[in-house]
């Protein structure tokens, strides 16, 4: 972590939408913070809060009447506090977001070019031509061919890598600080997808933006992030450096994860080893720690404590939310890394195993 | 390859869809290839993959070997019989001896029954196990099969999550003992955690009860894992064929080599290491490119590309490529492909 301030800080950030079965507790209290020209990565299955606290930093959960608290720091500012207008001036301009379908972010009948003029103009008094010149360099600088020309094509003559392509043109449009990219590229096959990930990679070293990147993709992270945060139920279970997330993991969710794909790069014989149980619904959470009903080393008392996201000893940056004990969670992932089933790591640690 | 017959040979398979202008009277102005001269076989036992991005005519192709789409041209084979040209009864008979289970559960189930009844459906189509409480005993035990509590017969779909709903379409799939099995995506509408669930069942089901599985996806670390050999697709071609392990260690095609190498690997210590990126994206299909259809993008290619069509062949690395200038190890590991050998 370097000593200078982060561009963005996220404290403590719940966010909560009433609904008619309850509340659904979408984000629970997240603090974490990105500087610029790095990049965090933000994992997460579907329903573990990870696009909410993202759009809301942009403030589009708003008008979904949801109950927010915390703060959004960004650049010192408090985003939560912000009144609507002096955000607008903010989004789309200082931050900007990338979303996962470019099919239904991009309007229909408006040609490509005509939004990206849009975004120009509605952050900076520029003539329309400007604009358009701006369009039309950005349009090249993401790479697509020709784009003085595919400007005034509309978005389904675009293919799929294309539209995203002039997603990411539209964001970068203005120079943001803040690149938020969700999911950017899981609608695209491997090989546009490689490109998209490069395109951002350059971008960034280029701008010297920093980017939140939020996936479900493993691979993904481990090839773009810096940092990594690890969401699950509304809140983070574990962050640490990409480096340390992967050959040091602490919690037993990360484990899952990392066990549950297979890897190119692996042998192919070694057997997946999925997480029992489906993720749990934010309106009734399970009590204690959230993972306890599907973690196979859970405890008795663990369906009764919360546990807290808590440093790591000996490796500044690490933090991890989970009731077993250090050491003991070090001698389980040996055994899981060396290719033991979650029932041999808890014989050989000593543990009894978790009823399930 | 073994020496028994295969179960499905497919030969010189094309479908093209007709595209058309006009509302009343309709002109055909053209054709998108789908599937263009793919020729395969599928021996008893193996699972098999099919690769390919979107459009590639991987969805298209297992479609017309289970004669849900009529093929343009080509034959088809099926256990020693053409099924090509089958028409009702006889294709009837045909179709439940292979079965498929779609990619997105949630919309190859139908909201308004039962689980039963819809694992039960097959039965009640082909006019088996007419007995009402046979039928229950028969679907609760296929229920038990695929790792579903049988006391949940008379539940909606609804009430299952994800992974659920789709080992309730594999159980359906299971109903008629089906000699043939395709896969169509089935995980990639699935939470990362559920995924590894489902891929462990199809892997037991088909060593226990000696499916031939197809299996089709665009990730490719799923497809390693799970099949016995696996065939390459690029718009509407078969590119590469061949036994797993000499396709990841020593792919040939430079498309193969592409894919592999496009593949994020979750070990940020490879990050960094030298990877080729194809660039540009897949032509239309309506007007894909002459002869070697790949080699708009192709590093390698060179004038005989462009006019003259490589044949599948042996190039003595343990698969078939279609290729005039097939990758040597070198290239393959300037490529960065993570799985090589």
């Amino acid at each position: 972590m370097s000593a200078s301030e982060p561009l963005l800080r996220v404290e403590d950030l719940r966010v909560e939408f009433p609904g008619e079965d309850g509340v659904v507790y979408a984000v629970d209290g997240i603090t974490y913070e990105v500087h610029s020209g790095r990049t965090l990565g933000i994992v997460g299955e579907s329903g573990s809060g990870k696009t909410v606290s993202s759009l809301t930093t942009l403030g589009l959960t708003r008008r979904q009447g949801a109950r927010i608290s915390g703060r959004i720091l960004f650049e010192g500012e408090d985003l939560v506090a912000l009144p609507e207008d002096r955000l607008r001036a903010i989004r789309g301009n200082d931050i900007a977001m990338v979303f996962q379908d470019p099919l239904s972010s991009l309007h229909p009948l408006y040609r490509v070019g005509a939004q990206i003029v849009q975004a120009v103009r509605a952050h900076r008094d520029v003539s329309k031509a400007q604009a358009r010149e701006r369009a039309i360099e950005l349009l090249g600088l993401v790479g697509i061919p020709d784009p003085a020309r595919r400007i005034d094509e509309y978005p389904h003559e675009f293919s799929g890598g294309m539209r995203q392509r002039a997603m990411i043109a539209m964001a970068l449009v203005n120079e943001p600080k803040l690149l938020i990219a969700d999911e950017p590229t899981t609608a695209l096959d491997v090989t546009v997808q490689a490109q998209i990930l490069a395109l951002m990679e350059r971008l960034q070293r280029e701008l010297g933006m920093a980017i939140v990147i939020i996936t479900h993709d493993l691979g993904v992270v481990a090839e773009m992030a810096d940092e990594i945060a690890v969401m699950y139920a509304g809140r983070i279970v574990e962050t640490a450096s990409t480096a340390r997330l992967f050959s040091a993991p602490e919690h037993p969710y990360t484990w899952g994860l990392l066990k549950s794909i297979p890897r190119l790069d692996a042998p192919r014989e070694e057997d997946l080893v999925p997480i029992p149980g489906t993720p749990p619904s934010l309106i009734n959470r399970p009590p204690g720690c959230h993972f306890h009903p599907r973690c196979p080393y859970a405890q008795p008392d663990h369906a009764r404590i919360d546990p807290r996201l808590e440093p790591v000893s000996d490796e500044p940056g690490h933090h991890v939310a989970c009731l077993l004990e250090a050491d003991v969670r070090r001698r389980l992932w040996a055994h899981l890394r060396a290719g033991g089933t979650p029932e041999q790591a808890l014989a050989a640690v000593g543990l009894p195993g978790a009823p399930v | 390859m073994s020496t028994a017959a295969p179960l499905v040979r497919v030969r010189d398979l094309v479908k093209h869809f007709p595209i058309t202008r006009g509302i009343i009277i309709q002109r055909r102005i053209g054709a998108v290839q789908a599937v263009d001269g793919v020729s395969l076989e599928i021996q008893r036992g193996e699972t098999l993959g099919i690769v390919g991005e979107t459009g590639c005519g991987k969805s298209t192709t297992a479609r017309l070997i289970m004669r849900l789409l009529e093929a343009s041209a080509g034959e088809i084979t099926f256990d020693g019989r053409d099924i090509t040209r089958l028409r009702g009864p006889a294709l009837k008979a045909v179709r439940r001896e292979m079965q498929m289970v779609f990619q997105d559960p949630q919309s190859s189930l139908n909201p308004r029954k039962t689980i039963g009844s819809i694992i039960g459906e097959p039965f009640a189509i082909h006019g088996l196990l007419r007995e009402k409480g046979e039928r229950k005993r028969e679907v609760q035990r296929l229920m038990e099969t695929v790792g579903l509590n049988p006391e949940h017969y008379n539940r909606y779909p609804h009430e299952f999550s994800g992974g659920q709903r789709q080992r309730i379409g594999v159980a359906r799939a299971l109903a008629l003992s089906p000699k043939l099995l395709i896969a169509d995506e089935p995980v990639s509408a699935l939470d990362v955690s559920i995924q590894a669930q489902v891929l462990n069942l199809l892997r037991d089901l088909q060593r226990r009860l000696g499916l031939t599985l197809v299996f089709i996806a665009h990730d490719l670390s799923v497809v390693r894992h799970m099949c016995d050999r696996i065939a390459v697709m690029y718009l509407g071609k078969v590119v590469e064929i061949g036994p797993n392990e000499p396709l990841y260690a020593f792919p040939r095609h430079p498309y193969t080599g592409a894919l592999l190498a496009a593949v994020p690997v979750a070990d940020p210590s490879l990050h960094g290491s030298e990877r080729r990126l194809l660039g540009g994206d897949v032509p239309s299909p309506a007007n894909p490119p002459s002869a070697c259809r790949f080699h708009t993008r192709c590093p390698k290619a060179q004038p005989l590309c462009s006019t003259q069509e490589p044949a599948l062949e042996d190039k003595g690395s343990g698969t078939l490529v279609a290729c005039h200038y097939p990758l040597s190890r070198e290239e393959v590991a300037q490529m960065g492909v993570r799985s090589a050998r």
